[in-house]
């Protein structure tokens, strides 16, 4: 195929994807100017402070979480390095509202550590007098999130730590500098890409939660989107708010990317770097710092999970729990293989036209990551339906019967959201895999008469397998955790394990379906220690 | 071949009942499964019909309107009034002239034009701290913002449906300017932030953080039948507030017929199951809500909690005020 065929490819998948954000952009351009005034006059300024600071301080917390950890196992030999490369990505495997419920409940006025720090301090706690230790605010929140997003970057940016080229870490070394030094100054700006792909996420992540900062009494403008579209009854304005946020989003991104200008960050593989060997309080709080965000994001809240499942002993034999899990499961798969596939026609389509605009398809089907994931199944209903009705009118005007909700109605719309909702996660896994690709490979495969599909084939699929892994575990992780669209979208008789958990949660007794939420954990267990493991395998 | 094409047509005729009973009726519900699931699951017992459930705690009004006229919903069920008068406003509902209904469910808890109707009501109580708390049986909502009760007042999220409502009913009693003003001084007497539901609140209340709080009445029921949360139950009163002027604000749980059915039988039949006694026992001894059939009483521990004056200002009165409530809770900042 020749570079326009494949433009002509890129395009209409990502026009597929990018029907939803459009038509809900159509809605935005409704007149509702009075209740957006009302919001403005109110609350609005309080939710966009509200918001930057949730974001900044989970980006901030994912970073210092994320990127010494990366470095370390990348680079550094210390006690038990071997078991904390996959260690750490476990807290992917947690749903974020998990991990928020157990948290509170453990920091609660009445739980266990106010509790032991109340009868070591001797607290007074007369009604309206005491101080309180507040969990249910902002940074709470910020900390919830970035205990469960934080695997997103480390897994990036350890595989980016990896690839460097070592030559570089090696005159670094033999110029004098220390294992900091040498972090600090050659390889955290190497991985630049890297870091903000993998902050990009997390920052959308964040930006979209609903779950977890409702649960928090946080309210951001995500809560601003829900309000006006189901307390107002707007959801003209309510699309006009995720637009907002959208560009506020874009915005920062093209500043980074003009920021980062015309440098190039290309990966010579010429093996691995001899590693850094930790001795002393070095290797101890290394150690200590990796042990510490296993147990925070994953031990500790499996454990209580487990003890909710004993504790209330329903550990529903119910098979259908089983068909429930297998129903989410091969959904999750389907969606992780169709994100992952499209991520590569679009980052090769990018890479082979000489056009400037081929770099689009890619993006604008990433911007879907932004919406909050009610207003995404919205809007993913808006041109699936009238689709469909317009097909169901055809077909009874032309004397048939009428074949009902094909669509909308099926497991379609559900794959079709996922898939729009997480192209995002494959674009960016796939897209930093393909950035750190020599031209010159390229080069040389044209001039041996190779054609585009035997250059994708034969040179860059095998040369970015880690990321193809990486992209299909990672959205297949997503998908069994998502929640808001699932409910929306899932037809009859249809759940997913993360819907039937949430008819408990809630009503906040998480307590019922502890069994199944472990199930959830459970599934993303599996391909998270896939993840690491791909990861691990050197070119 | 003639003769095998009449057998076979014979042996259809005798054959489709048994393909008649593969009847099913679809509902969407606001309400979760688990609530519902045993009162369906009765009436498939009954009647063979299949009851296919979608549940979704948001947006399922939007779906509908998006569906249009090839939506596969029969049936709606929403556990609170506004919802169910949303869809009805929207032109989503359609009317169940059953004669059935008008037997089974009073004047007040359904519809003029027959298109929503009530299945169980619940009322907005107050829980009050057992030995902190004097004058309970006096206790009015306006006294929520009185400076007596400063840092002693937990509540979940002004944004909550059940919340809502209340506001509305006092914007229909009292007017905007009262109501903003009374909002205020509930914002300063609060122990927290608005967090949680109306359960965490009695657990607060339980724990000393507050005195009071605002939950629906059924919620004392669960919690003295939940080994975790007994404790909470027995540290308050259930208090059924303003019983020295207008009377409790009541809610609704409710039903409505979609617009498109595309079963409209067994909608019908459902129905009038929802609101025939068998069901509406089920609701009272399950939900410990108070039925609407006037023909079946509260359970023992509902009816344990003592008899009370509801606010008679029609629902639909209170509706109207809705948005209001919401436009307020955000110029007073309710929830920050």
């Amino acid at each position: 195929m020749n570079n326009k065929k494949w433009l002509i490819l890129a395009w209409a998948t990502s026009f597929c994807l990018i029907l939803p954000a459009l038509f809900l952009l159509a809605q935005s351009f409704a007149p509702d100017t009075e209740l957006f005034d009302h919001l403005w006059e109110t609350v609005l300024p309080d939710y966009i402070v509200n918001t930057l600071q949730l974001v900044s301080l989970v980006l901030i917390f994912s970073a210092l979480f994320a990127i010494p950890v990366a470095w370390l196992v990348a680079m550094c030999d210390f006690p038990g390095k071997r078991y904390f490369q996959w260690l750490l990505m476990l807290p992917l495997a947690m749903p974020a509202y998990v991990v928020a419920y157990v948290y509170t409940d453990l920091f609660d006025f009445a739980g266990p550590i106010q509790r032991v720090l109340r009868a070591l301090f001797q607290w007074d706690v007369a009604v309206g007098q005491h101080w309180f230790f507040e969990i249910r605010n902002v940074p709470g929140a910020a900390v919830m999130l970035a205990l469960v997003l934080y695997p997103y970057l480390y897994l990036i940016a350890r595989t980016a730590f990896l690839e460097q080229g070592a030559h570089l870490l090696q005159v670094s070394r033999s110029l004098g500098q220390s294992p900091w030094q040498s972090f600090k100054r050659v390889a955290v700006p190497l991985c630049r890409p890297a870091i903000v792909v993998g902050l990009v996420f997390i920052g959308a992540e964040a930006l979209g939660d609903f779950a977890t900062v409702h649960y928090f009494a946080v309210n951001t403008l995500t809560t601003a989107v829900y309000d006006s579209w189901l307390g107002h009854g707007s959801l003209s304005a309510a699309a006009k708010i995720s637009i907002l946020m959208l560009i506020g989003v874009m915005a920062i991104l093209a500043v980074e990317r003009w920021q980062r200008g015309r440098q190039r960050y290309y990966h010579k593989y010429t093996g691995q770097t001899a590693l850094f060997h930790l001795s002393g309080w070095q290797a101890k709080g290394a150690s200590a710092y990796c042990a510490l965000l296993v147990f925070a994001g994953f031990i500790l809240p499996a454990l209580i999970l487990l003890s909710y499942t004993l504790k209330s002993m329903s550990f529903n034999t119910d098979s259908q729990l089983g068909v429930v899990l297998l129903q989410t499961a091969w959904l999750a798969i389907l969606a992780a293989v169709i994100t992952t596939a499209l991520a590569i026609i679009f980052s090769f389509t990018n890479r082979i036209s000489r056009q400037a605009s081929a770099a689009l398809p890619s993006k604008l089907s990433s911007m879907s990551y932004m919406m909050p994931s009610t207003v995404l199944a919205i809007a993913v209903l808006i041109p699936m339906t009238l689709f469909e009705i317009t097909l169901n009118d055809l077909w009874v005007w032309l004397g048939f019967d009428a074949p009902g909700l094909f669509l909308s109605g099926t497991v379609f719309a559900l794959v079709f959201a996922f898939v729009v909702r997480f192209q995002a996660v494959a674009n960016g896994t796939i897209e930093s895999s393909f950035l750190a690709v020599s031209p010159s490979l390229d080069m040389a495969a044209k001039s041996m008469g190779k054609s585009n599909q035997q250059l994708l084939f034969s040179i860059h699929i095998p040369l970015i397998r880690k990321s193809i892994s990486t992209a299909v575990l990672l959205v297949f992780i997503e998908c069994m955790k998502e929640l808001p669209a699932a409910l929306l979208l899932r037809p009859f008789n249809f759940d997913t394990l993360a819907t039937y958990v949430y008819q408990y949660v809630s009503d906040e007794q998480l307590e019922q379906a502890a069994f199944a939420a472990i199930l959830i954990v459970l599934a993303g267990l599996y391909p998270v220690i896939r993840l690491t493991q791909t990861g691990e395998r050197t070119t | 071949m003639k003769k095998s094409g009449l057998t076979a047509v014979v042996l259809s005729i005798l054959v489709s009942p048994v393909y008649a009973a593969d009847k099913e009726v679809n509902i969407y519900s606001y309400r979760q499964p688990f609530l519902i699931e045993p009162i369906t699951e009765e009436f498939t017992k009954e009647t063979g019909i299949k009851v296919n459930i979608l549940y979704s705690k948001k947006g399922i009004a939007e779906k509908l309107s998006r569906e249009g006229k090839y939506s596969p919903a029969d049936v709606v069920l929403t556990s609170d009034f506004n919802r169910l008068l949303e869809i009805t406003k929207k032109g989503l509902t359609q009317a169940n002239q059953d004669v059935v209904l008008t037997e089974t469910i009073p004047t007040q808890y359904r519809d003029d034009n027959r298109h929503w109707f009530a299945l169980t009501t619940r009322a907005r109580a107050m829980y009050v701290s057992r030995d902190r708390v004097s004058d309970q049986q006096s206790l009015t909502y306006e006294q929520l913002g009185s400076p007596d009760f400063k840092g002693r007042v937990c509540i979940r999220s002004g944004k909550h449906p059940y919340n809502i409502s209340l506001i509305a009913s006092m914007v229909a009693h009292h007017g905007e300017a009262e109501t903003k003003a009374w909002l205020t001084k509930l914002k300063g007497n609060l122990a927290r932030k608005p967090q949680g539901n109306d359960r965490g609140q009695v657990k607060a209340i339980q724990e000393g953080v507050c005195d009071i709080s605002l939950g629906n009445s059924y919620y004392f029921g669960k919690m003295l039948n939940n080994e975790e949360q007994k404790p909470w139950a027995a540290a308050v009163n259930l208090v059924f507030p303003n019983q020295i002027d207008r009377g409790t604000h009541v809610n609704i749980s409710g039903m409505a017929m979609a617009m498109h059915a595309p079963n409209r039988a067994e909608a019908e039949q459902l129905m009038a199951y929802l609101s025939s006694d068998k069901a509406q026992v089920l609701y009272a001894q399950m939900n410990m809500e108070y039925p609407v059939n006037p023909a079946v009483e509260p359970s023992e521990m509902v009816k344990s909690w003592g008899e009370f004056e509801a606010d008679a200002l029609p629902l639909t009165e209170t509706a109207k005020h809705r948005q209001t409530a919401y436009r307020l809770l955000d110029e007073v900042k309710f929830d920050l």
